[in-house]
């Protein structure tokens, strides 16, 4: 087998052990605890008072514009990963390559900033 | 055949590595963050079970593991029973291309993958998905909040991270942890093309802290405001769990901050007379501490201890330099100086920052780490291509 399928082979094999021993404490607990689920006890806590209403509600939108400007930049640092490895092989022309791409997303996050996208109100 | 072989091979890593982090990382994590906590404020910290109060973390794992397991009736149950799970893998996975050492020629890492460090962000950033899951499965207010938090949090720190490990791989020419070690045998990336180096190593630390949720980036967690988080209605061992799966990311982020900026597993190269300084400096300082009135302040005592560490580090150094060998010490442990050094400075800051408004943190991201981070690598690149 090749040597990268293998290094793959062992972050799948690690995946299942993970799940298998970290549902093995769950198993024991299953065993030794006490099971009494009392209506008092599977209320949602809130500081002791009734819980009022449901979580599950409307939030802040802001979460979503930070997401959104996430995306951008995180597909942008995966570009960079070949680029940050061969750099020194392609040389000066690639450099100033990556700086206009750079340049492209850094209007875009200048954009953002200005129309208040970065900020939380 | 062999792939069965490989396959018997990876199971018995990942029960040993898994074993690793559930001892040493949660259980020894946790209690070097009560007695470090507890020094820092001025109190004795975990003393009453075993010696030195060592078998605390155990008695308390004993405890959890006897403790019903409450699902609330709103909650989602299924998402809400998977979600701990999702965030403890998260925490073992990372651990796959951390590089502990070298022994018998060989490196010590689980899989040397060629694109380790995209891995490795990969696997840290999957634990977002569990304490979402976890926060929005619980239907409780503190806990969807927290989750939201903390979610908002990790993304935006995600991005000044990946800078950061991108400043060590344009360095190194490679994206795999081991080829990042072998880099530094000139030097720490740290010291690298000064003073940038040091400027991604800052990036690195803060976004790290941050990725980690721990003080002053706590906001998912804030005690005082959230009570738990995203896991305030997870009981026993579910509760442990997130424990583990948080403690072992922050081992793996101190791990790999010492491979990208303090060359990992190699041995600092000094001559033997800094080495003769530094111990004689660490020594004065513990028989100031250990002999003076200070003795009586228990806020001294994490600084004693560690004075007597490096002392006894240095005198060994000094010896073996002496001696004529090379490398003086297992590979192993200058591994766990490093990494264990910065565990303790991120417990260290817990004590010393006030926690950040949740405008202010996202700010910090945005608007200061990425544009230094993307400054940074411009900055490298000029001067490793076109300016040479």
């Amino acid at each position: 087998m090749p040597k990268v399928l293998l290094d793959w082979l062992y972050v799948g094999v690690f995946a299942v052990v993970g799940i298998v021993l970290a549902g093995l404490p769950l198993a024991v607990v299953w065993l030794l605890a006490p099971r009494l689920p009392l209506p008092q006890k599977r209320l949602t806590y809130e500081s002791g008072v009734i819980p009022f209403g449901q979580a599950w509600a409307q939030f802040n939108v802001r979460y979503y514009l930070f997401a959104l400007v996430f995306v951008v930049f995180d597909v942008e640092v995966i570009y960079l990963y070949p680029w940050a490895i061969v750099f020194r092989q392609l040389g000066a022309f690639a450099f100033y390559e990556m700086v206009v791409f750079l340049l492209i997303l850094l209007v875009g996050l200048a954009y953002a900033w200005r129309k208040g996208a970065l900020e939380w109100v | 055949m062999s792939t069965f072989v490989e396959i018997l091979k990876a199971i018995g890593l990942a029960v040993l590595v898994f074993t690793f982090l559930a001892i040493v990382g949660a259980m020894y994590g946790v209690y070097f963050e009560r007695k470090i906590s507890g020094w820092i404020q001025a109190r004795i910290g975990p003393k009453h079970v075993g010696p030195w109060g060592l078998l605390q973390t155990i008695a308390d794992t004993l405890k959890l593991l006897q403790k019903e397991h409450i699902t609330p009736r709103s909650a989602d149950a299924m998402i809400f029973n998977t979600a701990p799970i999702i965030v403890a893998v998260a925490g073992l996975l990372d651990w796959v291309v951390i590089p502990f050492g070298t022994a018998f020629g060989r490196v010590l890492v689980v899989r040397d993958i060629n694109i380790g460090i995209v891995y490795f962000s990969a696997m840290a950033s999957l634990t977002v998905i569990g304490i979402l899951a976890a926060g929005w499965s619980s239907n409780n207010k503190y806990a969807l909040l927290g989750g939201l938090r903390s979610a908002s949090q990790m993304i935006s720190y995600e991005i000044p991270l990946a800078l950061a490990l991108l400043w060590a791989a344009m360095l190194a020419g490679t994206l795999s942890t081991v080829g990042i070690i072998e880099a530094q045998r000139g030097g720490w990336f740290l010291f690298k093309v000064p003073p940038f180096g040091l400027i991604a190593a800052l990036v690195f630390l803060t976004a790290a802290t941050a990725e980690v949720n721990r003080m002053p980036f706590d906001l998912p967690e804030a005690e005082s405001e959230l009570v738990a988080g995203y896991f305030v209605e997870y009981t026993g061992m579910r509760f442990a769990l997130f424990q583990l799966g948080e403690y072992a990311e922050m081992f793996a982020m101190a791990a790999v901050a010492s491979i990208l900026f303090l060359g990992g597993w190699l041995e600092p190269s000094m001559p033997q007379w800094v080495w003769a300084l530094l111990g004689l400096g660490a020594l004065a300082l513990a028989a100031f501490i250990r002999f003076s009135a200070l003795r009586e302040v228990l806020l001294v005592r994490p600084i004693l201890a560690l004075a007597a560490l490096a002392a006894v580090l240095c005198g060994l150094m000094v010896l073996g330099i002496g001696l004529g060998r090379t490398p003086v010490l297992p590979s192993m442990l200058w591994f766990f100086v490093k990494m264990f050094g910065l565990v303790f400075f991120l417990m260290w800051m817990r004590w010393t920052y006030p926690r950040l408004r949740l405008d202010q943190l996202l700010g910090l991201s945005w608007k200061v780490l990425l544009p230094v981070g993307l400054l940074n690598l411009l900055i490298t690149g000029f001067l490793l291509t076109v300016a040479r």
